[in-house]
């Protein structure tokens, strides 16, 4: 009897840049072994990851969507895209982790291998065509991540902020499972194309069932792109993850959880927009208020990010609500913007942290544009794009994604977006002052290495490269997009 | 269309290089970059001025910023007659005030960073003036009032410098504030923001009405109004000047630049560029004429008095900027821009030429002295500097065949043709032209002639300045006398008011009814009243020095009103700061005296409460955020049975 | 030959099970091992569908499952003991430093 062997060389083809970043971490984890000096480990990882983009460089050229490995893994321009923005967010991480991570004493080449697991696993999430490679991925992001978050074993919050983001990530990825598991006993597929398919062609969009099914999965997606009511581990998490990891995580796994919310909210349940629509607006605006109202009253800096970072999912949230093929453009752009001006962000948040100095309050900002001007002029050029002041980047982003709201129907929802975003306006201009006109209570060293004068150079440049010629980014976006 | 692009740009990356390398590298190299920069901009600018001296008209987008369905929002460049005459006047004098500064402001801590704010300043400037939409220009216009925050506050370890900076800033942003409601009011009548696109559409509105408030207005006139208002706060008119005479706390060739080349005549340029709109609305253009006419004699009188130097050439300016606008209003734009220009040549050179004093003093006596009552005999120790203060003060005061006496009485005569009301206006003109006359010759008296009146030991230290000071003066000079000859007026002249002609095709160029008569008595009377000021100043501070003293303490009362600026300033303070800080006080009771913080921390205090009460639910309990998850997903469900 | 619904209410009832003990329990194990209830309950839904769809997707997905919280596992109870090594304690009502 012959076996049907169905790996082809394409199906290995399609997943070299998984492949290339998986190996990589394996590699690392070996020259951990016997390479004293981490800084070697760190350009390891980056190389690795510069190999993995120029894998999915090649694979751009593949416009149509692709099926490999027997439908379970698709190659579009969809997950192609949110796989750069994967990438972008990896190597901006370890630049700016490399000094820091010294100072915090955890510098482990474990780190460096672990943020590279994370980010396959979003990547496998970003191409995904099957709600089996979908967990499976999710799950390698997440135990990665947890892992992560817990690294300063030394530090009481590090442990504490691991422990709840182990725990309530565990909770949800339950709910994700039932959710997968009720959709799977509907439709009798694990695939997202057929799931549609077996939707229109069963009739099943109103059925109680199906109406868990999808809850439990948007639950599971809100808790990773941290939606209220399901943020709460967010703040705290933030606050005590390593500030880089902070920094990766308020990107890769919200981005990726928006990259399956789009592939399936969009794909499998396209027939139920009505009802997801429904479930996602008041998620929306709760979202944005609770975001932008309890951020006004943070000391942390950190946790202030923290709570900014889920006011942003909600704006990001918009693109997605508005349904449309447009929307879905501006929410991804959205993230594009997002990635550099919140990494650019936390990188000033780590520049602050020195030896036996936590730097984390923001009356240490007090005075900062005075003892360091530039450090303060790029605060300043993240916080405007943040708060999404023209001409920086972050307008452009929020801009998008309102026009699209309006454009499909939704005023009222882009008027409540547009009030809520100008309340977050307050806490970030109000770093902004402190920086530029209240007088310093301290001196502040600044911790500062080639790697991190990098990661700021490349982020402020195109916050503002962004802000001034957005169309490019659109056009890029549109043109993954448009095969999806 | 590169070169086009370039002219703004050079100065951007001027900026972009000092900003980022100055502090470790560059140092007090900064003009090596800066310097050229600006000069390639002048070259460039030449270059398109030539082209658009041949007939040619640029407007380009460059690229469309913002598509969104039919909203689209386009980055382009409009470089037409105005505009030509606005780039020769930033670059060329911004140029020379570069130039000046290597030496001025030599061995400064921030020289890097003087150069560098330098070049942006000039930069928004031109962004602002070569814009070919309002959103662009409205870009530029807040970019120049960012920036001369900076400047002015240049040495901010100087409390005043910090203050009369901020100062601007806010005093700006009244005005900054009409402004954009005024775009934004355009954008929402023509659905454009395009000028060619708007100016197109502006005659199909006119008579149109909209209700305020139970008011019917009239659109383009509220339009018109609020762009005005923009104006004022920028061109420092009535009741918005207060800010520009404490902007001398910035170094001197930065009070140049605002005065001459830049800040200042935004407003003007912008009402110019505005003409199609403003000359459909006749209440609009009265309040122009009729603010430009006041502030022009309001601030004169208030220059007569002033001991510091630079104090009263900075009256002076705002009594310059309301003669552009006093032409504007009634009409004459093409007078208002020529104005503009030759203002820009004499006003540079003022304030340059005063900078060249106070630098001497400071080399002589390490402190910086800007009080003309302990100056004095300056002419022996700097020739050079006295007499091209001579040719400004000649040229300022309008004595015949200088740049100021033909564009100044351009505007009188052309205000006088504007019928009861222009001749009123007129009449304020004139007086206000004896008065310049009056305190511009005050100025060189006190400063340059009779005995030094500090102590003698000083007085032998004092030298001319260096040549990288006195060339752009001599430079200056020339502009002074001759920038002028392109708008000699007809009755001279055959072919003459070359400037006229040329601006008419974006400007129109208004036909007088006057007679030869009238306009040789306009001439004749301009001619008078400033060989009159003259005259009196020559009286009062060289034949008579007492009679200034007995002339003060006869009229006490008006002297201090004068002194003190008509207690504007005081108002202010009464009515507006105080009060606003007072309510704020008792609404936020942590308050900070700064304004702007002030906002930031207050405005947003209710929602702060109810944030801090929204806070309590993150408890930092891990079963209760599973239960907050877990009571979520109920909610949700029962939500989504219910709703469907 | 039991039905499909009675496996579907057995899976539905040890999930809730699962998250009432999760909610309401304060020892860190103890949650830890009601989460395992949960994963399991959603298995043995798996498994029923699987049986009555006759599909084979469903039974692979349990394996995976299983091999996932595996890991869980000895993640989890990895950041267990490190937090145990700082703080002897592993009540979930001490542990809330960070909040707000």
């Amino acid at each position: 009897m012959d076996l049907p062997i169905t790996i082809t060389l394409m199906d290995i083809r399609a997943i070299v840049p998984e492949l290339t970043l998986i190996c990589v971490g394996l590699i690392i984890m070996l020259l951990d072994l016997v390479v004293k000096k981490k800084d070697l480990v760190a350009l390891a990882g980056i190389a690795g990851t510069v190999l993995a983009l120029f894998g999915t460089y090649k694979l751009y050229g593949v416009t149509d969507t692709q099926f490999v490995f027997s439908n379970m893994f698709v190659l579009d321009g969809y997950a192609n895209f949110f796989k750069v923005i994967f990438y972008i967010n990896l190597i901006l991480t370890i630049c700016i982790s490399i000094k820091y991570m010294e100072i915090e004493k955890s510098s482990f080449g474990e780190y460096y291998a672990l943020l590279l697991f994370a980010t396959s696993g979003m990547m496998i999430m970003a191409s995904a065509a099957d709600l089996i490679v979908l967990y499976l991925g999710l799950e390698l992001m997440a135990l990665s991540t947890y892992i992560l978050t817990g690294l300063m074993r030394k530090q009481p919050r590090s442990n504490e902020a691991a422990i709840k983001y182990f725990f309530l990530g565990a909770f949800s990825s339950a709910f994700l499972l039932y959710g997968i598991s009720l959709t799977y006993g509907m439709t009798g597929t694990t695939n997202i194309k057929e799931i549609a398919f077996a939707i229109s062609t069963l009739g099943i969009a109103d059925n109680p069932i199906m109406y868990l099914g999808l809850i439990f999965m948007i639950v599971a997606f809100s808790f990773k792109v941290a939606l209220a009511p399901f943020h709460m581990w967010a703040p705290d998490v933030y606050e005590g993850a390593p500030t880089s990891i902070t920094a990766f995580m308020s990107v890769g796994p919200k981005a990726a959880g928006f990259a399956v919310m789009g592939r399936i909210l969009m794909g499998a349940f396209g027939d139920m927009q009505a009802q997801w629509v429904t479930v996602l607006i008041p998620l929306a605006v709760l979202t944005m208020a609770t975001g932008s109202i309890i951020a006004l009253s943070q000391t942390n800096i950190k946790r202030m990010l923290a709570y900014s970072s889920i006011a942003h999912a909600g704006y990001i949230l918009l693109g997605i609500i508005a349904g449309t093929p447009e929307g879905l453009t501006a929410s991804v752009n959205y993230l594009m913007i997002y990635t550099f001006m919140n990494i650019g962000a936390f990188a000033i948040v780590i520049m602050l942290r020195s030896k036996g100095f936590q730097g984390e309050n923001l009356d240490d900002y007090k005075g900062l544009a005075k003892s360091h001007p530039v450090a303060a002029a790029l605060m300043l050029i993240f916080m405007f794009s943040l708060a999404g002041i023209p001409p920086t980047a972050g307008f452009i982003g929020k801009f998008y994604v309102f026009m699209e709201l309006i454009g499909s129907g939704y005023t009222p929802l882009a008027i409540i977006a547009i009030i809520f975003s100008a309340i977050s306006a307050f806490f970030y201009l109000r770093i902004v002052v402190y920086m530029y006109m209240k007088d310093a209570e301290q001196e502040i060293v600044l911790t500062q290495s080639p790697t991190m004068n990098i990661a700021l150079a490349v982020t402020s440049v195109m916050v503002l490269v962004l802000g001034i010629f957005p169309s490019f980014l659109l056009y890029f976006v549109r043109y993954s997009i448009m095969g999806y | 269309m590169l070169k086009y692009i370039l002219i703004p740009l050079l100065p951007l990356l001027s900026f972009i290089i000092n900003i980022l390398f100055g502090r470790n590298y560059i140092k007090n190299r900064a003009h090596w970059i800066a310097v050229p920069a600006i000069l390639g901009s002048f070259v460039l600018a030449v270059s398109a001025c030539i082209e658009v001296l041949n007939g040619k008209v640029i407007d380009i987008n460059v690229y469309s910023w913002i598509v969104s369905g039919s909203f689209n929002v386009s980055v382009g460049i409009l470089i037409d007659q105005l505009t030509a005459v606005m780039l020769m006047v930033v670059t060329s004098i911004g140029s020379l005030i570069f130039i000046y500064s290597v030496g001025y402001m030599h061995g400064d801590k921030g020289y890097y960073r003087f150069f560098a704010y330098l070049s942006l300043f000039i930069f928004s400037m031109l962004t602002l003036v070569m814009a070919n939409n309002f959103l662009i220009m409205y870009l530029g216009w807040e970019a120049v009032g960012l920036c001369s925050y900076f400047l002015i506050g240049f040495w901010f370890h100087k409390k005043s410098a910090g203050d009369a900076g901020k100062k601007a800033f806010i005093v700006n942003r009244f005005g900054d504030f009409g402004f954009g409601l005024g775009v934004i009011l355009i954008f929402l009548t023509f659905g454009s923001l395009n000028y060619m696109e708007v100016f197109g559409a502006a005659g199909g509105i006119v008579g149109q009405t909209i209700t305020l408030l139970g008011y019917k207005v009239d659109l383009i006139t509220l339009i018109c109004l609020l762009l005005f208002c923009g104006a004022m706060g920028k061109s420092a008119q009535f009741p918005f000047h207060v800010w520009l005479p404490d902007a001398m706390e910035g170094p001197t060739p930065v009070s140049a630049l605002i005065h001459a080349a830049t800040m200042v005549t935004a407003g003007v340029f912008m009402v110019a560029r505005c003409n199609t709109l403003f000359s459909y609305s006749q209440t609009a253009m009265n309040t122009v004429a009729i603010v430009g006419g006041f502030t022009a004699i309001f601030a004169a009188t208030i220059a007569l008095v002033q001991n510091d130097i630079k104090r009263v050439i900075a009256y002076s300016t705002v009594s310059q900027l309301g003669y552009m606008f006093l032409a504007l209003g009634v009409g004459a734009y093409s007078a208002g821009v020529f104005h503009l220009y030759t203002h820009a040549f004499f006003k540079a050179l003022l304030f340059l030429g005063s900078g060249s004093v106070i630098h001497a003093l400071h080399h002589a006596k390490q402190d910086d002295e800007q009080n003309m009552q302990v100056m004095g005999g300056l002419k022996k120790h700097m020739p050079i500097t006295y007499w091209v203060f001579i040719l400004a003060t000649l040229s300022i005061t309008g004595i015949p065949f200088l740049s100021g006496f033909f564009s100044k009485d351009e505007i009188l005569w052309q205000t006088f043709q504007a019928g009861d009301l222009g001749k009123f206006l007129w009449f304020l003109g004139a007086l206000a032209a004896l008065l310049t006359a009056f305190y511009s010759w005050r100025l060189i008296y006190l400063t340059f002639h009779g005995e030094y009146r500090g102590d003698t030991e000083c007085e032998s230290r004092i030298h001319e300045s260096p040549l990288v000071i006195t060339i752009p003066l001599m430079l200056l000079a020339v502009g002074a006398v001759a920038a002028g000859w392109v708008g000699i007026p007809p009755v001279f002249l055959e072919h003459g008011d070359k400037i006229g002609y040329f601006l008419a095709p974006v400007l129109g160029h208004p036909e007088g009814h006057g007679t030869h008569a009238q306009e040789y008595f306009v001439i004749a009377s301009s001619i008078f009243v400033a060989i009159a000021g003259w005259v009196i100043a020559y009286i009062m501070y060289i034949k008579n020095p007492g009679l200034p003293e007995k002339l003060f303490s006869a009229f006490r009362p008006v002297h201090k009103v004068l002194f003190n600026k008509y207690y504007i300033d005081e108002f202010y303070d009464k009515t507006i700061v105080q009060p606003v800080l007072k309510a704020s006080d008792k609404i936020i009771l942590a308050f900070d005296v700064n304004v702007i913080e002030g906002v930031v921390n207050g405005v947003p205090s209710l929602i702060g409460v109810f944030s801090k009460g929204l806070r309590k639910i993150q408890t930092g309990l891990l079963s209760n955020y599973a239960a907050v998850m877990a009571i979520g997903v109920l909610c949700v469900v029962g939500y989504m049975f219910f709703m469907r | 030959m039991v039905p499909l619904n009675w496996y579907i209410i057995l899976s539905a009832v040890m999930f809730s099970i699962g998250m009432f003990g999760f909610l309401s329990r304060r020892n860190l194990v103890i949650m830890f091992i009601c989460l395992e209830l949960m994963l399991n309950a959603v298995n043995v839904s798996l498994v029923a569908f699987s049986h009555y769809l006759q599909s084979i997707n469903g039974q692979i997905l349990v394996f995976f499952v299983i091999t996932v919280a595996a890991a869980e596992a000895a993640i989890g109870l990895a950041i267990i003991i490190a937090y145990y090594k700082n703080n002897p304690t592993i009540k979930v009502d001490e542990i809330n430093i960070l909040k707000g």
